[in-house]
């Protein structure tokens, strides 16, 4: 395939009027020590009817209809059909990031509706228009707290999702920050340990549900992080927020987190997205962009890329990131999504993630092959120990059609012999009963 | 831009500001196991008060978004002429395959053997980029270009401290992007700026200055952000590799190359590569993007993990390099972007690859080459992919500023080139015509900028004013950093 809509004659045309008799000549300002002498080494191309082929091939090896109890960080929702509608509008998709606000007014606007519900979905007062994924985000909160605080040293709860942590430290060699864990048991923070450590952190990071499902007291670590002048950073799972309290009503400064489970496909990891939402006095510390309301000069309501003194394209090594792309396709299938099921549709979905989540640990406690890690609350997800091989059993469901939770052993031994389940309101009665008769018959 | 955009007389109201209490679209589905008492189970964790969402109909949602899309512009609206974005065609057998649900509905925790497929073209990507880059170890986790960016400055530190050599500075030269001098702090280094050449190139003096072994990297876009390539390219990395250093390619204009001369073979230990500019994947209005970086051996086993080998059986597996610097993202990278150059680059092949670069760089020189006379030239010399020009004259002569031409531009229905940029441009207007653009499009685009010079000398004071046609017109930028309006929030 070629997508050059320039014809040979053109091409002479060309050349003609820039004084070149070949193509190579415009190349020749590239010396012949260092230019490539042999054509790449890349398969020939294709026609669209033998690479669609080839592709579809390519995507059908991956195991399909399977039924997932997958979680850890991205989960299989249902996604609106009035979602993909929209963000397949070319308009919206190849469209670049809105610099020229007179003809980017669809960009613009949809991202000042999505951080306006990330606002009222989270508590706080601003959102930025997103970040790469939900540990990136983590880690921006974490740069920010130590910015705005003058502190250096952020305390993470053990308890968060093990790739927010290492995509922390790996930030933190840097030496911009220090991290140090707080011990947490079994998925919910020890809260004396934390009351030790908190003297003059920076931060104290949390995520609630925490990385095996556990919801944290969020409140009385948010008192714990105020008392000893730290901000509160809260991670939280969006598509439960229309059950769980919004974090800033309990204290978080900083919120945080995964955007994928609203509206976006789990597309192996990527892309989904991260939100960043944090109180208005802190703003100007923000990384990211951020959309605003304002007038043109005929008194019409319009938007604007604002607060841009922050970024990394005015004011270099002083911005308070490096980000420049960021997630605004992932961000409006998000904002698409929220409008779809608004109020009512969100608190529905987040309940029933939770009720089958229950129904289902029940169920598979009562095998008497799987035991209770923690007695917390919890969420749409919780872990519990096997009794047996875990990559035995869920090989043996991997063959009779499940995907059966996440080998939590691949995070530390720690780890040994728990499992991580995740219930989307996608998974129904049946096919719950149906896995827990072929646990049973394991 | 009349054609493509209607103004209306009023304001699309916010979607908070449609539909009715009762309007629904997506309900959650019936509940087919017991229901739970929230209060009970989450305690005090339950929500205190409903979230205050839209409540629309799917009518309205269609309707509002519709609208928005009608007051956006995107590379299918029009000319893009974007400098340093290479806003190039978004081919739709790309969309096509990223949403094929063997791709879209896998899990990044499957067992490995149930996604072969999707680690097979992250494996064939990870070959392709390597061939392309002439470096053959590649990580697909970034992001994005500055996410890469970080990634491979990360490598690079590691290195340096894997050898007990702990160094202190970047050399950067002041034709570089926003986000190296960013990135360098957040891998807590300090920036040093070396200017450029009468050339536009780097000034080899002052960066034989600047060169100690305090110096752990250069960051050099090549070609440039003028659009030019720096002939001393050989002369640059040996010098930097003479102290000890390493030289990293930052590769947004890596179109302008494609199968012409490899980063690797010019000495380049590290590079990003900006999918969404080269390997044509939508830039979203903003993102998401993906920054694969490529690296040669010697910094193979720095980078994130895990990258995907192919084992002798011919299956496909995670790993993470031995001396890793760990993981930059959850997962495994932005997966649906990868989908998308992968495609892309199956479709083009070999020889489709090099002419991307062949049409984009004639495409680039054919402009400046009409344009020349109308606009000052910031360097005059045969360009790469883009080029500079100048509004200085515009400015003195008729106290014209670039930012009114390129607002002009709009009324004109075409996306105005970057503006501003490189800084060490006065008025600098970096146009990027790519390759996808049709000889008729590069003239219209040519008789819109000749005709904006005219108008600069006949009615500089109706330019101050434009853009006069586009849904809104200049925005006060200082009233929203000054009254910030960041959300809507319902009425008490």
């Amino acid at each position: 395939m070629r997508f050059i809509p320039v014809s040979c004659e053109q091409r002479e045309t060309m050349l003609h009027a820039v004084g070149a008799r070949t193509v190579d000549e415009l190349f020749e300002v590239i010396p012949a020590s260092v230019r490539l002498a042999r054509p790449l080494a890349l398969p020939p191309g294709m026609s669209e009817i033998d690479l669609a082929a080839e592709i579809e091939a390519l995507a059908a090896s991956n195991t399909g209809g399977l039924v997932s109890f997958l979680g850890g960080g991205c989960y299989d929702h249902y996604v609106p059909a009035i979602v993909d509608d929209v963000v397949s509008k070319p308009e919206f998709f190849t469209a670049y990031t809105p610099y020229q606000p007179e003809i980017s007014q669809g960009t613009l606007q949809a991202i000042y509706e999505y951080q306006s519900m990330i606002c009222a979905l989270t508590g706080m007062d601003v959102a930025n228009a997103s970040m790469y994924d939900g540990a990136t985000a983590f880690v921006e909160a974490a740069l920010m707290a130590a910015r705005v605080t003058k502190r250096h040293r952020v305390v993470v709860s053990a308890a968060v999702h093990p790739e927010w942590r290492a995509v922390l430290d790996t930030y933190a060699e840097s030496g911009m920050i220090e991290v140090v864990t707080c011990p947490a048991e079994w998925g919910t923070t020890d809260h004396a340990a934390l009351a030790a450590l908190a003297t003059d952190a920076a931060a104290i990071l949390v995520a609630s549900p925490s990385f095996l499902g556990c919801v944290e007291d969020v409140a009385a670590i948010g008192t714990l992080a105020h008392d000893a002048g730290a901000l509160l950073v809260v991670a939280a799972n969006p598509i439960l927020l229309g059950v769980m309290e919004a974090p800033g009503v309990l204290g978080a400064d900083i919120v945080v987190g995964e955007g994928q489970p609203l509206g976006n496909a789990m597309s192996f990891g990527g892309p989904g997205f991260g939100f960043f939402a944090c109180r208005e006095q802190f703003i100007r510390q923000m990384p990211g962009r951020i959309a605003g309301r304002t007038k043109d000069v005929d008194g019409r309501q319009g938007f604007v890329l604002t607060m841009q003194t922050r970024e990394q394209h005015i004011r270099r090594e002083k911005a308070t990131s490096n980000i420049c792309s960021n997630h605004a396709l992932n961000a409006l299938a998000a904002g698409v999504y929220l409008a779809s099921v608004g109020t009512v549709g969100l608190e529905g979905i987040g309940r029933a993630c939770i009720a089958k989540a229950h129904y289902l640990r029940d169920a598979l406690i009562a095998t008497g092959n799987f035991s209770a890690v923690s007695d917390a609350p919890f969420g749409n997800e919780f872990a519990l120990r096997y009794d047996g091989d875990v990559g035995a059993m869920q090989h043996a469901l991997l063959e009779r059609g499940f995907l059966a939770g996440v080998d939590l052993s691949r995070f530390g031994d720690e780890f040994a012999g728990m499992v991580l389940f995740a219930v989307t309101e996608k998974r129904t009665r049946a096919q719950m009963d149906r896995f827990i008769g072929e646990v049973v018959s394991l | 831009m009349s054609e493509h955009m209607k103004r209306e007389a009023v304001a699309r109201p916010l979607i908070f500001e449609i539909g009715s209490p009762e309007s629904r679209c997506v309900d959650a589905p019936a509940l087919d196991v017991p229901d739970v008492d929230l209060g009970v189970v989450l305690g005090s964790g339950a929500r205190s008060r409903a979230v205050r969402l839209p409540h629309v109909t799917e009518i309205e949602i269609a309707r509002h978004y519709q609208h928005l899309a009608s007051v956006n512009f995107g590379v299918d609206s029009g000319f893009y002429p974007l400098g340093s974005c290479t806003m190039k065609y978004n081919p739709r057998i790309d969309e096509w395959a990223s949403r094929l649900p063997g791709f879209a509905g896998i899990h990044p925790y499957q067992p490995v053997e149930t996604v072969q497929g999707a680690l097979g073209l992250m494996h064939g990507l990870q070959e392709a980029l390597g061939e392309i880059s002439g470096l053959p170890a590649v990580s697909l986790q970034p992001a994005a270009g500055a996410h890469g960016e970080l990634t491979a400055l990360m490598a690079i530190r590691e290195y340096h401290v894997a050898n007990g050599d702990a160094r202190k500075r970047v050399i950067i030269p002041d034709t570089a992007h926003g986000t190296n001098p960013a990135t360098v702090a957040m891998c807590g280094y300090s920036v040093t700026q070396v200017p450029s050449n009468d050339r536009g190139g780097v000034d080899l003096v002052a960066l034989q200055a600047a060169l100690d072994t305090d110096v752990a990297a250069l960051m050099l876009t090549n070609p440039n952000t003028l659009g030019l390539f720096d002939e001393n390219i050989a002369e640059i990395t040996g010098m930097v590799h003479a102290v000890g250093a390493l030289a990293y390619c930052d590769g947004a204009n890596l179109n302008a190359i494609l199968g012409k001369v490899r980063p690797g073979d010019m000495g380049f230990d590290a590079m990003h590569i900006n999918l969404h500019k080269t390997f044509a994947t939508p830039h979203g209005g903003g993102g998401p993007g993906a920054g694969p970086v490529c690296v040669n051996e010697m910094l193979a086993e720095f980078l994130p993990g895990p990258v995907v080998v192919k084992d002798a059986d011919g299956t496909f597996t995670l790993t993470t390099p031995a001396r890793s610097i760990g993981r930059v993202k959850a997962f495994l990278g932005n997966f649906g972007v990868l989908v998308r150059a992968y495609t892309y680059i199956r479709a083009l092949g070999a020889e489709g690859v090099t002419e991307v670069a062949e049409q984009a760089v004639l495409s680039a020189n054919y402009l400046k080459e009409r344009l020349r006379g109308a606009f000052d030239l910031a360097y005059d010399r045969t360009c790469m992919h883009e080029f500079v020009l100048s509004g200085e004259r515009q400015r003195k002569q008729h106290g014209v500023r670039t930012l009114d031409m390129a607002k002009r531009l709009l009324d004109h229905g075409v996306h105005p080139p970057t503006v501003y940029f490189p800084l060490l441009v006065h008025e600098a207007i970096m146009i990027e015509p790519t390759e996808t653009e049709s000889l008729e499009v590069l003239d219209e685009f040519v008789d819109a900028m000749l005709a904006i010079a005219r108008e600069v000398e006949e009615d500089p004071e109706m330019l101050h004013e434009a853009p006069y046609t586009t849904p809104v017109r200049r925005l006060d930028e200082a009233a929203a950093v000054k009254q910030p309006d960041l959300a809507w929030k319902p009425a008490e």
